[in-house]
Formats: C-alpha cells, sequence, structure tokens
C-alpha cells in the first residue's frame, strides 16, 4: 500500500476529529488554547504510532474472541509509559491536560484504528496510519485550540494579536467548545460538499 | 448530610459531566436520538458507575497503594471496568432478563464510555472517602442522564426543522449542546454550606 496515501487518508478523508467524529470528549475539554490541543494532539499520536505498531506484531498471537481486552491492556500500558514520561519531562503540560492523559486509553479512534487497521496490515503500514491519524487529530485539536485562544483571548500561542479585553470569555469556556467545534465541522462538511458536487 | 447534598448539587447541576467537565460525549452525541434509549443508556451507566468506583475505589486504597503500584492505576483501572460490564451483562441475563431487555445493547458501550473511567480517575485524585465517591459516582451518572434527557428531547425537535445541508446532523447538535452548556453555566454560582 502506498505510504503517503494512508496518511492522506488519515489527515482528510478519515480525519478522526471533523469527519469520522470520534474522540469528542478530549476534542473539546483540551482545546482552550492552541498549545493544550496540539499537546493533547501529539501526546495521543505517540501513543496511536506504538499501539498500531505493537498490534500489528502480535496479531497473529491474539485469538480474535479476546482481541478487544487485548488492544486495551496494550493502550493502556503505552498511555502509562506516556504518563510517567510526561510526569518527568513536561509536568507543566501533564498537569493543564489533567484527567485527559490518562483518558487517552477510552478515547475511540485508538480501539478503532487497532480494530480496523492494525489488526489487519504490516507493522510498517500501521506506523504509516498511526502517523496520518495522529497528525489529523494533532491538526484538528490545534486549528480548534487557535480558533478558541484567539476569540477568547486575542492571542494564538500566546502571541497577542488583539487587546484581551475585547476577547470573549465564553469561547475559553466550556459552551465556546460546543459551538465553535459545530462550527468547524459545518465548514468541513461545506468544503468536501463543494468538492464532491464538482467532481 | 449537607456535605452529601453539596457533593450531588455539584455533580449534577454546577460541575455537569458533560456540559462542564466534557466527559461522556461519544454516548451522549450517540444515543441521543430518541428519549427512550437515552433513558435506558442513563440507567446502564448508573448501575455501573456505582459498582466501578466503589470497586476500584477499594482496590486502589487496599492493594495499589500499599503495594506502591499507583503507576499501574490506568491499566488496572480499565481492565476492572471492562470485566465488570461483562459481569454485569452475564449476571443480568440470568437474574433479571427484562432488566437486560432494557439495557443489554448499551451495556458494551460502557467500557469505552469515558466517563466511568472519569469519575473512578477523579474520586482518586480528590481524595474522597468510600461513601462519598459513591455518591458523587451516583451523582455523576444522574447528571448525565439529565443532560441525556434534555438533549433527546431537543434532538426530537431538530429533525423535523429545516437546518442548512453542512450544519445537519452532529454540527447543529454540537452547538445545541454549547447553548445547553451556557444555560448550565448559570448553576455556577450555587455553594451550599
Amino acid at each position: 500500500m502506498n505510504k503517503l496515501r494512508i496518511i492522506y487518508n488519515g489527515l482528510v478523508t478519515e480525519n478522526p476529529t471533523f469527519v469520522l467524529l470520534l474522540g469528542m470528549c478530549p476534542t473539546l475539554g483540551t482545546t482552550s488554547s492552541a498549545f493544550n490541543g496540539m499537546g493533547m494532539g501529539l501526546a495521543t499520536m505517540g501513543v496511536l504510532i506504538c499501539s498500531n505498531m505493537a498490534i500489528s506484531a502480535i496479531k497473529r498471537l491474539i485469538p480474535s474472541k479476546v482481541r478487544i481486552p487485548c488492544y486495551i491492556v496494550v493502550i493502556a500500558t503505552f498511555v502509562t509509559v506516556l504518563q510517567m514520561f510526561m510526569q518527568a519531562y513536561l509536568p507543566s503540560l501533564y498537569a493543564t491536560l489533567g484527567i485527559f492523559i490518562p483518558l487517552i486509553v477510552v478515547n475511540c479512534i485508538l480501539l478503532g484504528r487497532a480494530e480496523a487497521f492494525a489488526s489487519r496490515h504490516t507493522v510498517i503500514d500501521s506506523m504509516f496510519d498511526g502517523i496520518g491519524i495522529g497528525f489529523g487529530f494533532t491538526i484538528a485539536l490545534t486549528m480548534l485550540g487557535t480558533v478558541r485562544e484567539f476569540l477568547g483571548t486575542g492571542s494564538i500561542f500566546n502571541y497577542g494579536i488583539y487587546p484581551e479585553t475585547y476577547g470573549s470569555l465564553v469561547f475559553i469556556l466550556a459552551p465556546g467548545a460546543f459551538i465553535a467545534l459545530g462550527l468547524m465541522i459545518a465548514l468541513f462538511n461545506r468544503i468536501r460538499q463543494k468538492h464532491t458536487d464538482h467532481a | 448530610m449537607l456535605e452529601y447534598l453539596s457533593i450531588i448539587i455539584t455533580a449534577i447541576f454546577v460541575n455537569n459531566i458533560v456540559f462542564a467537565q466534557f466527559l461522556g460525549i461519544c454516548p451522549f452525541m450517540g444515543v441521543s436520538r430518541r428519549l427512550t434509549s437515552a433513558t435506558g443508556m442513563g440507567m446502564a451507566v448508573t448501575f455501573v458507575m456505582a459498582i466501578a468506583t466503589c470497586v476500584t475505589w477499594i482496590l486502589q486504597n487496599y492493594v495499589l497503594v500499599p503495594a506502591g503500584l499507583e503507576f499501574m492505576q490506568t491499566i488496572v483501572f480499565i481492565l476492572v471496568i471492562a470485566t465488570l460490564v461483562q459481569m454485569l451483562e452475564i449476571i443480568l441475563k440470568k437474574i433479571t432478563p427484562a432488566l437486560y431487555q432494557a439495557l443489554g445493547v448499551f451495556l458494551p458501550l460502557i467500557t469505552t464510555n469515558c466517563a466511568v473511567l472519569g469519575v473512578a480517575i477523579i474520586v482518586v485524585r480528590n481524595g474522597m472517602g468510600l461513601t462519598q465517591s459513591i455518591v458523587y459516582a451516583v451523582a455523576t451518572a444522574i447528571g448525565f442522564t439529565l443532560a441525556l434527557w434534555i438533549f433527546a428531547g431537543i434532538r426530537e425537535q431538530l429533525e423535523l426543522t429545516d437546518v442548512p445541508r453542512p450544519m445537519r446532523g452532529v454540527p447543529i447538535a454540537l452547538i445545541c449542546a454549547g447553548l445547553l452548556a451556557m444555560a448550565f453555566m448559570g448553576f455556577s454560582g450555587i455553594l451550599i454550606k
């Protein structure tokens, strides 16, 4: 299978946030700023690449009846590794993302890719799938974080664009997360529909 | 008593699990199309959340902490929840087929409901006692059911409206959820002392 095609698939055709609508909880919960969104995206991407490769490598050893618990254990192991790594090297980001780091375990994207891709493809292909889907997720989270941070505080990646007093706080708070994500998915749908109408 | 009342009000209204803490969004979007399925899902979540929080709390405080294995928390908790859901499914099927009929379809979905694992971890992180934890878990689940109910009512109406094509389905539902979250922000001043 063409490697670039797998990555493009994860980024656009099967973008986990805008198309598959998976992993909504971290998408809404951690995107109060562009930096936090990107951090969460990269953390998920790291776990996804590792778990995809591991599951693909041991796919022949797992009896199909108990495959879901096996996948969960593999994913939980890598999440624990990530937790310890972040506690040691990125303590402030770890504190901001809080409960959403252990909750990567129950992110449907990971289990979904294990079941739909890694259990059927080679280790290398699974790695590229992890990179593609993980990157698609990171970009979506960073975009959502950027929009919310810009509208809420008037800055992007802490770089001030307009004075903070003009920002509307609601976009940093819970309601803004739902509304901003809803509008972004609608925009993505619009672009895709235009694309298919032309083709 | 007042302490428990405060936990209950906070968990249901002020810090609603869906609208303020962003947990359990997947089932919130997935099964909120009909009021009946929303009720079933809410009951199943309440059931599992209470039992799972109780079991994980005991494991954390009597096994993991004395053994110095706190770092195993994530792995142990998710395994316990997955096993518990499976066991519940089998037990319900044998003992009360009627309840199984009502909740059966929703049980497998609960393993990957991040609200269940989320509550188990929040309870440990906040250092709550066993009774407090169970009260918190049940109240949170009631808050989840409430959110699901309100939202299912709105979505039943939404299906009859003429929404612009790119906004149909999930986008308009998310925007409605945002407006609901705004309404729930009105509770944020409540403090019981």
